[in-house]
């Protein structure tokens, strides 16, 4: 026989032996499906949490870790960060943005921004304003769907000019052209000149120290933060360390609430901007402004390990899922070894007949495959309904835990590799069956 | 029952046996973890809270002129106390598990606050009848006096509250002076900015941990404030069976006071439900792992244990045929399956004890109290017991006549 007829008629073999024991049979792949379903349930999530948001230029993309607390704060940096992310004052982050050392550079705070309706009758309400400069938009390759952001002069003159998302232009203009139209926003007349395609980063990478949500639905409104900050517009987080602090001039008060990012030409000019941070800090002390000379240039991905984005909750889920594999891969080791012991005289006789120790393990490693692929199956159903439950959770995230194309693959390979690692022990014994016994005993 | 020959049946099916302790062991190790997760959510879910909690309404109002909030606070305040069925209201800068929330590190010397082990608390700041809005529980000293009120003006534009009197909840005052009385002691959040605890009340919950964990969850201080900018929610306080026609009836009254407001009425209740929302949903979660877990786990055992009474239908009918009655059968795998149980839980509470120290080193998870472990090895002996019972009435059922057929 060749390889392709004895596939064919071990395939034959393995479903006659599971019409034979259909309960044990029906056992193993449900446990299998069960356990394989909640594993890629959780992998789903957890991929979904910590994916790289800005794939194509992350490792360029980075933001400017500072210390401009007093000198009577002295825990060390690392916590600080850790606490506080990139969140800094915002005297140095202008300074900063001004010198015009990166490829590109944008300083940013969220604020509420309270929305005044097109409608009589209706009522004014609170989407998610972003307060940044001219950069943000070519930085993070934000797409627009019409016009385009605004210029560094703009910004400089603090201008009344704002871009908006697909999701607000469809709630005020029933999705048409709004550039060139009115937004009101905070009571001061905004010029729109620009809309977004959808755009919703997940995670929020830059919005995680300024107060905003993680994950979900994308801000609403994009307004310069010269702008906005003279319009009384408060930003999310602030972090004040005088109890004197002027809330009404947050630009000279002793207060962190905005972050620098910058985009750099290569990887490697990391350093080299980082000796200008450390350089610009050192300056600060000697002017007494600063305390600290630490200084960190974290990119997108480390940013987002520092301030452990992923919630626990979801990797203590993975955790459990896989556990729960485990018992459900020793649990079919089990049925398969009790149906394969009870199939020695089987052995026996076609050991007897010429069969060798490798071709009896072959049957029986084709056989936990098969039980693989069905609990592969079935484990992509357990998935899709393990999915469909998170999406009505109340995490933020929730929504977006979708099956992907990866995810259907790997629900697969697991399926196959759980299935062989299972098998094996019962192969193994089945392989060793000695004919002679067997057949006498008949 | 007799020991011996089961342990000499056992040694004869090696993998089977190992398979089954394995199991039980596995599942005991995690079994143990999840319903240790469980109980620490569900205490979550009930923490107390002294405030009214069924009776509070919250009122969140935003965008209106700071400038006018002087005249606009004392005249919506005064509009919602007017609503039937309620008895009392306040204006607040924030609400015990609400979206928003202000800190402040705070200390007992007017240096201390940049100090490392300086406590970050939660800085509530209510208008004139707030502990009754609240329904606070004064446990020592007093409420504020109407002068209090008047006198406390947020300084220079600051977000640090004016005046000099604090309230604390119990368990910050207990933090502030472990060993003693917190009344009458002063509390410093700036070198310029002190106050004189004139009174402790029941613990209150924060907007949110900050940070800080379970442990600072009551770390609340309470400060008297006149109607400044600073408020942006008014607390209404009713009874539950009014509170939804009250919050209606607010939301109506305020939207038609200052149309350019945005106004978000919610009962207390809500709020609540929706902060541990996550909460509840992981304890439904971890309680549906451990149900299909154990059912895995019993199915195991059960196909394992089937297998092995088919394999030994010629032995069962020989014992049956000296004189073992259909008990000894039943008691004899029984028995076996109570000492694989036994192997597998004492593997099992070994392995949980190593899984809770590799979580306490990577999550915030505390040591796994010790009665957990016999609590999860009584469940998977009776589980194992319950397993167990349908292939042993099948070996019972064994006639003797087996013993003398040829298979």
């Amino acid at each position: 026989m060749g390889v392709s007829d004895m596939f064919g008629y071990y395939l034959d073999l393995a479903l006659r032996s599971f019409k034979r024991n259909r309960v044990i049979t029906a056992l193993m792949v449900l446990a299998l499906g069960l356990g394989i379903g909640a594993s890629i349930t959780t992998l789903t999530v957890l991929k979904l949490l910590s994916g790289d948001p800005l794939p194509q230029k992350s490792a360029r993309v980075f933001t400017a870790e500072l210390n401009p607390y007093p000198a009577a704060v002295t825990e060390p940096a690392e916590r600080v960060w850790q606490q506080n992310g990139d969140l800094t004052s915002y005297t140095d982050a202008m300074n900063l943005l001004h010198a015009h050392r990166a490829e590109r550079q944008a300083v940013m705070a969220l604020t509420g921004a309270k929305i005044a309706p097109k409608r009589l009758n209706e009522h004014p309400f609170f989407s998610n304003g972003v307060m940044t400069t001219a950069d943000f938009f070519a930085m993070f390759d934000v797409p627009f769907e019409y016009g385009s952001g605004w210029s560094e002069q703009d910004d400089e003159s603090r201008a009344r000019v704002a871009v908006i998302s697909n999701v607000l232009n469809d709630k005020l203009f029933n999705g048409s052209n709004s550039v060139g139209q009115t937004l009101r926003v905070n009571d001061h007349d905004y010029r729109i000149i620009g809309v977004l395609k959808h755009w919703a980063p997940q995670p929020r990478f830059y919005s995680i120290s300024l107060g905003g949500h993680n994950y979900g639905k994308g801000d609403a409104v994009f307004m310069p933060l010269q702008s906005a900050l003279a319009d009384k517009m408060s930003p999310q987080n602030t972090n004040c360390w005088s109890a004197e602090a002027d809330m009404d001039h947050l630009e000279t008060a002793p207060c962190a609430f905005v972050a620098l990012w910058v985009e750099l030409k290569h990887a490697t000019d990391a350093a080299a901007y980082k000796t200008f941070l450390s350089n610009y800090v050192a300056q600060q002390i000697s002017l007494g402004r600063f305390h600290h000379r630490d200084v960190a240039l974290p990119d997108l991905m480390g940013f987002l390990g520092q301030q452990q984005v992923v919630p626990d909750d979801a990797k203590l889920q993975t955790n459990l899922a896989f556990g729960f594999l485990l018992i459900c891969i020793v649990n079919t080791v089990g049925l398969l070894l009790a149906k394969c012991l009870r199939r020695s005289r089987e052995i026996g006789v076609r050991r007897a007949l010429g069969a060798t120790r490798q071709a009896i393990f072959a049957q029986f490693m084709i056989e936990s495959g098969m039980v693989g692929v069905a609990g592969g199956i079935l484990g992509l159903i357990f998935a899709e309904l393990g999915l469909w439950a998170i999406r009505h959770q109340p995490a933020e995230y929730a929504k977006l835990a979708h099956l992907d194309p990866t995810m259907f693959v790997a629900t697969f390979v697991i399926a196959l590799i759980a299935s062989l690692i299972a098998g094996l022990l019962p192969a193994w014994r089945a392989c060793v069956v000695a004919p002679a016994p067997q057949l006498k005993s008949v | 029952m007799e020991i011996q020959p089961i342990l000499a049946a056992l040694k004869k099916h090696k993998i089977p046996a190992t398979l089954i302790v394995l199991e039980i062991a596995l599942a005991c190790a995690v079994l143990c973890n999840a319903v240790f997760m469980i109980g620490q959510r569900i205490s979550e879910l009930h923490l107390p809270n002294a405030i009214d909690q069924a009776g509070i309404v919250d009122m969140n109002v935003q965008g209106g002129d700071p400038k006018l909030a002087n005249a606009d606070i004392p005249r919506d305040l005064a509009a919602l106390r007017e609503i039937p069925g309620v008895t009392a209201a306040t204006g607040i800068d924030m609400i015990p598990l609400g979206h928003s929330s202000s800190n402040s590190n705070i200390a007992t010397s007017p240096g201390g606050v940049f100090q490392k082990d300086s406590p970050n608390v939660a800085i509530y700041m209510f208008t004139k009848g707030g502990p009754e809005a609240l329904g606070l529980r004064l446990l020592k000293g007093r409420f504020f006096n109407d002068d209090e009120y008047v006198d406390s003006k947020p300084g220079n534009n600051s977000y640090v509250p004016g005046g000099h009197a604090v309230i604390l909840t119990q368990a910050l005052a207990k933090r502030m002076w472990p060993n003693g009385e917190a009344l009458g002691k002063q509390l410093w959040i700036g070198p310029q900015n002190n106050y004189t605890v004139i009174g402790v009340v029941a613990n209150v919950l924060r907007p949110n941990q900050n940070g800080g964990g379970l442990s600072q969850f009551y770390w609340s201080a309470f400060f008297p404030i006149g109607p400044y900018p600073v408020v942006s929610d008014y607390i209404v306080r009713t009874t539950p069976q009014d509170r939804q026609r009250v919050l209606q009836a607010a939301t109506a009254k305020l939207e038609a006071l200052s149309p350019g407001v945005v106004v978000k009425g919610k009962a207390f209740a809500d709020i609540r439900d929706e902060y541990f929302a996550t909460t509840r949903s992981m304890v439904w979660m971890l309680v549906l792992v451990c149900v299909v877990m154990l059912a895995v786990t019993a199915f195991g055992i059960v196909g394992l244990t089937s297998f092995w009474v088919s394999q030994r239908r010629r032995q069962i009918g020989i014992r049956r045929a000296v004189g073992a009655t259909r008990a000894h059968i039943m008691q004899y795998f029984q028995t076996e399956n109570f000492l694989l149980s036994t192997a597998g839980v004492v593997i099992g509470m070994i392995v949980a004890y190593g899984i809770n120290l590799y979580l306490m080193q990577h999550y915030q998870l505390t040591r796994l109290p010790w009665y957990y472990l016999p609590a999860s090895a009584i469940a998977l002996w009776v589980l194992g017991q319950l397993a167990v019972l349908g292939p042993a009435l099948r070996a019972a059922n064994v006639p003797p006549v087996v013993a003398t057929r040829g298979v």
